[in-house]
C-alpha cells in the first residue's frame, strides 16, 4: 500500500466509526425515553453525522469518489468502523453504555488528532471536539445517573457494562498502515491511549457504583472489515434510497 | 409512560450574549440540575440563541396572581409621569 491508499483507508475508518454510530443513533429519533432525551441523542447523532461529512469529504479527496458514494454505495466488508459502534440499542442502558465507552475513546483519539500532521485531519479534529467534548460529559453524566440510581437502574447499566465490555479493546488496535501513519505524525497512535481510557472509564464506573467486568479478551475485525451481523442492517436502511435511485439528491 | 409524574418541570432562562440579562424562554422536564441544564442546552440553544443558561424548578417561581392584576397593575396605569419622557435629549445620544 502506498502513502494516499493508507491514508484513505485510514481517514475512511474515523469516518466510518462516527457515520454508523450516528446511524444507530438516528434509529431512536421519536423512541426517546423522553422528548428531551430524544433530541439530546438526536444532536448527537447530527453532530457524527456532519463530522462524518467533513471525513468523506476529505477522504473522497484522496480517491475521487464524493461523500454520498462513500457512505451509501460500499458493503459491509469495505467498512472500517469498531464493532462497538454497530451494536444494537437493545435498551437505554445499552444506548447510554455504549456511547459513553465510545466518548471516552473519540474525545482522546480527537485530541492526539489536533496535532496532527495533516492538516486537513488536524482542523477535523479541532471542530469535532468540542462536540465530542459534549457528548462525553452528556454520556457520563447518564452513566452516574442510571448506575447510581435505583436497583433496576443499577442492574441495567452493570449488565449493559458487561454486554459491551469485550468490544472497546479493539479501538487500541493499528493496522500496519495505521502505525506507519502514526510514526509519520498523521495518524493518532491509539494504542498509547489505552491506559488513560481505561483509567478514565475506571474513575467513572466506580462513581456509578457500577464494576469494570473482568477478562481481558476483546473483540476484534471491525478495522479490517470483518463485522457482527449487525452491520449488514443497518447498512440495508442507511442505503436503501441511494441503491434504489442511484444518484438521487435532495 | 408519564415522565411528567417521575421528573419535575424546570424554567429555562436564556441570555443571548454576555451582560444581557437572562429571558424566560420555556420549560422541560429533568431528573436533576445537570440534567436540566443539558435538556435545555439541547432544546432551547440548537440555534445558537444563546451563551449563558439558568434553570430553576418550577416550583421555586412565586409568581403573582392574574386575579390581582387591578390592585397590582392598574395604579400605574395613570402615572406617565413616572416615565422619563419629559426630557429633551442631545442629538449626541443615540441608541436610546
Amino acid at each position: 500500500m502506498n502513502n494516499k491508499a493508507m491514508l484513505f483507508d485510514y481517514v475512511l475508518h474515523l469516518a466510518d466509526n462516527q457515520v454508523i454510530m450516528a446511524q444507530r443513533l438516528s434509529e431512536l429519533c421519536g423512541h426517546g425515553p423522553a422528548l428531551e432525551q430524544d433530541i439530546a441523542i438526536t444532536n448527537i447523532s447530527l453532530d457524527l453525522i456532519g463530522q462524518a461529512r467533513l471525513l468523506f469529504q476529505y477522504a473522497g479527496k484522496l480517491d475521487g469518489r464524493d461523500e454520498d458514494q462513500l457512505a451509501f454505495l460500499r458493503d459491509v466488508h469495505e467498512f472500517r468502523n469498531v464493532l462497538l459502534v454497530e451494536q444494537p440499542n437493545h435498551d437505554f442502558a445499552h444506548v447510554i453504555v455504549r456511547q459513553y465507552l465510545f466518548d471516552e475513546f473519540n474525545f482522546l483519539n480527537y485530541q492526539a488528532l489536533c496535532q496532527s500532521k495533516d492538516e486537513d485531519l488536524a482542523a477535523i479534529a479541532t471542530k469535532a471536539l468540542m462536540e465530542v467534548k459534549y457528548h462525553r460529559r452528556f454520556s457520563r453524566n447518564w452513566m452516574l445517573r442510571l448506575g447510581d440510581g435505583t436497583a433496576i437502574s443499577r442492574q441495567k447499566m452493570q449488565d449493559a457494562l458487561n454486554d459491551l465490555w469485550s468490544y472497546p479493546g479493539e479501538f487500541f488496535e493499528m493496522t500496519g498502515g495505521e502505525e506507519i501513519l502514526a510514526k509519520a505524525g498523521i495518524a493518532a497512535d491509539v494504542a498509547s491511549m489505552k491506559p488513560t481510557w481505561l483509567a478514565n472509564v475506571t474513575q467513572t464506573v466506580k462513581e456509578a457504583s457500577l464494576v469494570i467486568p473482568e477478562g481481558d479478551w476483546h473483540q476484534t475485525g471491525g478495522k479490517k472489515g470483518i463485522h457482527s451481523e449487525h452491520l449488514g442492517h443497518i447498512l440495508a436502511e442507511m442505503q436503501f434510497l441511494q441503491r434504489a435511485y442511484p444518484g438521487q439528491t435532495w | 409512560m408519564s415522565t411528567n409524574q417521575d421528573w419535575p418541570l424546570w424554567e429555562v432562562f436564556i441570555a443571548a450574549k454576555r451582560g444581557l440579562s437572562h429571558k424566560h424562554v420555556g420549560s422541560l422536564h429533568a431528573a436533576d440540575s445537570e440534567m436540566a441544564l443539558e435538556n435545555a442546552r439541547d432544546v432551547y440553544t440548537r440555534r445558537k440563541e444563546g451563551e449563558s443558561l439558568w434553570v430553576v424548578q418550577s416550583k421555586y417561581i412565586f409568581a403573582s396572581n392574574p386575579e390581582e392584576n387591578d390592585a397590582f397593575f392598574e395604579p400605574a396605569k395613570n402615572k406617565v409621569y413616572r416615565h422619563p419622557t419629559f426630557y429633551e435629549l442631545p442629538d449626541e445620544v443615540k441608541k436610546m
